[in-house]
């Protein structure tokens, strides 16, 4: 996987930071301003709500603001990752964005069966027999395991409830 | 005395076939959980703790606690045969462990993981039985301002002892602090920081944080190395484990110093990735064939594993008796606690003695199962490793999903454990450490309680906070591990550079 042609190429290290910094200085900010609704000051029961994160967000800000610039201007150039391996991480991030999207639909049991069949035959490549056999059997196994062994309902669609379990 | 006879009390409740065959299963799985990637003590722990909201308390944390002693057991196996440490408090013992391996002493490698690992827990285990109660009856007399003060050690030890730019792991802390904040306040009852979100009125739950973080981000980050596994045999037999037995006892001294190590730096909550990495520097420092380390000496697989252990393990120190747990899985076994009903903190020993006498006659025979299972298993577990990749992570993905939907039976739950993974790798990429961050989402809300109780005593006043000796000294202690990074580093610039 190291031999892909863009290797060499990517996002910098410190552009991330100051990147990941920066999301968390909003977070900090969206506390501040949850914290000023509900009031910082003394009421009846001692501090109010908002005074503990009203803190807690300052500090997140303060720090995150401090880490921001410290990024900029001392951070490493070298590479996040390469483009390549981006294309790696996207490989798994896309099927379980899907995945999560589908399981209110599909319910657990299809969805699960569909990602790991999908992703076997995708990046793995293997053949279809042993792609079904695990696909089929892990989703059945968990059923025997939650729902009949622990009494665990998990979400069920359409599939489930035509066959009437 | 009566910790003895307690303790007795606790093997008879941990000796029942059900309880030895929760132990078995639990070591077992904890290091399959410890030898895959992406499975971790902690988020396996959170996975699993779903099914045992069923069974009696002790039961469940007879299996839980047994599936992080496997965890810890487990990645000294990838260390050593695959250079993959499994768990981050493995990766010191790649140092020496693989170098071993590829020399043909694998055998000798493991054998002296394994057993240096028994150590490392046994030791603390018997920490945990003479000073658990005496700090739990200590802590019984502790008023709101002493329970904070508490709290802030645990927090400030993260700055001062973590290997992470100090900045990042304070942002990092308080963006804990601020999820746990989400939600009702558990003072007044009121909501805040809902934005008026129905999914967000509970909050965000530490067990959907530490699956997102620990597994998916895992996972992502162990796609973009693109791993191919390739392993060595073990070549442990009977024979080998022998010699090494034979061998052991002339690094006494190495053991014992990890042990120490390892027993503070789990009880103030640094953990086990520092403590294996400090016990495997101070022994490669003061052993006679320091110079030798890297290229395969048992001793640097001693220090790192022993030490290692005896954190994970005296981690659960401050979990029973103070409430305030010492690591990742620590904390999430007090999650536990709480949705079994019981009530973590010195009043444990006195109201749920059979329970806490359980766990701990249960670390005493867990870690001889786990001895006995990961020297006999090796071999079986190793073989799950060669299995693709391709394979194992869609299977992860689906385990941890479901870990997630099971905790609420919310498939918003799941939503939130992508979103946590997403984030879990960047930060991680960052350098930004995961650890304070969810022991900050558990803690934050008892920890704002204290805070609050103890301004509403003192009437808005901060004085409360240093108002007697023993806050005082707690306090004190934590603000020097809070600016230890800036003191060493003014104290480095204020003394000339000597040449090296």
């Amino acid at each position: 996987m190291s031999n892909s042609p863009d290797d060499s190429s990517g996002p910098r290290q410190h552009l991330v930071e100051v990147g990941v910094a920066a999301v968390m200085a909003l977070l900090g900010v969206i506390t501040v301003i949850g914290s000023l609704q509900v009031g910082i000051g003394w009421g009846a029961e001692g501090p109010k709500s908002g005074f503990f994160p009203f803190w807690i967000g300052l500090i997140v800000i303060v720090t995150s603001l401090y880490n921001l610039v410290r990024a900029y201007t001392h951070g490493s150039r070298k590479l996040f990752a390469s483009w390549g391996e981006i294309v790696q991480v996207l490989k798994v991030v896309l099927p379980l964005t899907i995945y999560v999207g589908a399981i209110p639909w599909l319910g657990i049991y299809i969805a699960s069966a569909l990602l790991i069949a999908g992703f076997m035959r995708w990046i793995g490549r293997y053949g279809w027999l042993l792609i079904l056999a695990i696909a089929i059997g892990l989703p059945v196994v968990t059923y025997v395991t939650f729902e009949m062994w622990f009494l665990v309902p998990l979400p069920k669609g359409p599939l489930e409830d035509l066959l009437g379990l | 005395m009566e910790g003895i006879g307690d303790l007795m009390g606790g093997f008879a409740v941990v000796l029942s076939w059900q309880n030895l065959l929760y132990m078995v299963i639990g070591i077992v799985l904890g290091v399959i959980i410890g030898v895959l990637p992406g499975l971790g003590g902690a988020n396996g722990v959170a996975i699993l703790l779903p099914l045992t909201f069923s069974m009696s308390p002790t039961s469940a944390i007879i299996l839980l606690s047994c599936i992080y002693w496997g965890a810890l057991f487990g990645g000294a196996i990838t260390s050593i045969l695959f250079n993959i440490p499994g768990e981050p408090w493995s990766v010191a013992t790649t140092f020496d462990g693989h170098p071993m391996a590829q020399n043909g002493r694998a055998g000798e490698a493991l054998t002296a993981a394994f057993t240096s690992s028994f150590v490392g827990a046994l030791f603390a285990v018997i920490v945990i039985t003479l000073a658990a109660p005496l700090v739990a009856s200590f802590a019984l007399q502790f008023g709101p301002a002493e329970k904070f003060s508490v709290f802030f050690l645990a927090f400030c030890s993260f700055v001062g002892m973590g290997k992470e730019p100090p900045t990042k792991t304070i942002a990092a802390m308080m963006l804990g602090f601020a999820l746990a904040a989400v939600g009702t306040d558990t003072v007044t009852g009121q909501l805040r920081l809902t934005f008026g979100s129905t999914e967000l009125l509970s909050g965000f739950d530490f067990l959907i944080a530490v699956i997102g973080l620990f597994g998916i981000g895992e996972i992502l980050l162990t796609m973009e190395e693109g791993l191919s596994f390739k392993g060595k045999a073990s070549g442990i037999n009977p024979t080998v484990v022998w010699q090494t037995w034979k061998e052991l006892p002339r690094y006494w001294m190495t053991s014992l110093r990890s042990c120490l190590i390892g027993c503070w730096m789990g009880i103030t909550p640094a953990g086990a990735t520092p403590a294996s990495f400090m016990s495997y520097g101070i022994a490669k420092r003061t052993s006679r064939k320091g110079d030798k380390f890297g290229t395969g000496e048992i001793e640097g697989v001693i220090a790192p594993e022993t030490a290692a252990h005896a954190a994970g393990t005296s981690a659960l120190l401050p979990m029973l008796s103070l409430g305030v747990p010492g690591s990742p899985t620590a904390a999430v076994l007090l999650g536990g606690l709480l949705i079994w009903g019981l009530q973590p903190g010195p009043l444990l020993f006195v109201e749920q003695k059979d329970f806490v006498w359980g766990l701990i006659a249960s670390m005493y025979l867990g870690n001889i199962v786990g001895l006995v299972i990961v020297l006999t298993m090796v071999p079986f577990f190793a073989a799950i490793l060669r299995v693709p990749f391709s394979i194992i992570a869609p299977i992860i993905l689906v385990i941890c999903a479901i870990g997630a939907y099971t905790v609420h039976n919310n498939t918003f739950d799941v939503v939130m454990m992508l979103v946590f993974g997403i984030a879990g790798y960047f930060l991680k990429k960052c350098n930004y450490p995961l650890a304070p961050l969810v022991l900050a989402i558990v803690l934050g809300d008892k920890a704002e309680e204290a805070f609050r109780q103890s301004l509403l005593i003192s009437q808005g006043g901060l004085g409360i906070f240093f108002s007697n000796g023993l806050v005082s000294t707690i306090m004190g202690l934590g603000l020097i591990a809070l600016f230890w990074p800036a003191l060493s580093n003014l104290y480095g610039r204020l003394t000339p550079a000597r040449p090296t």
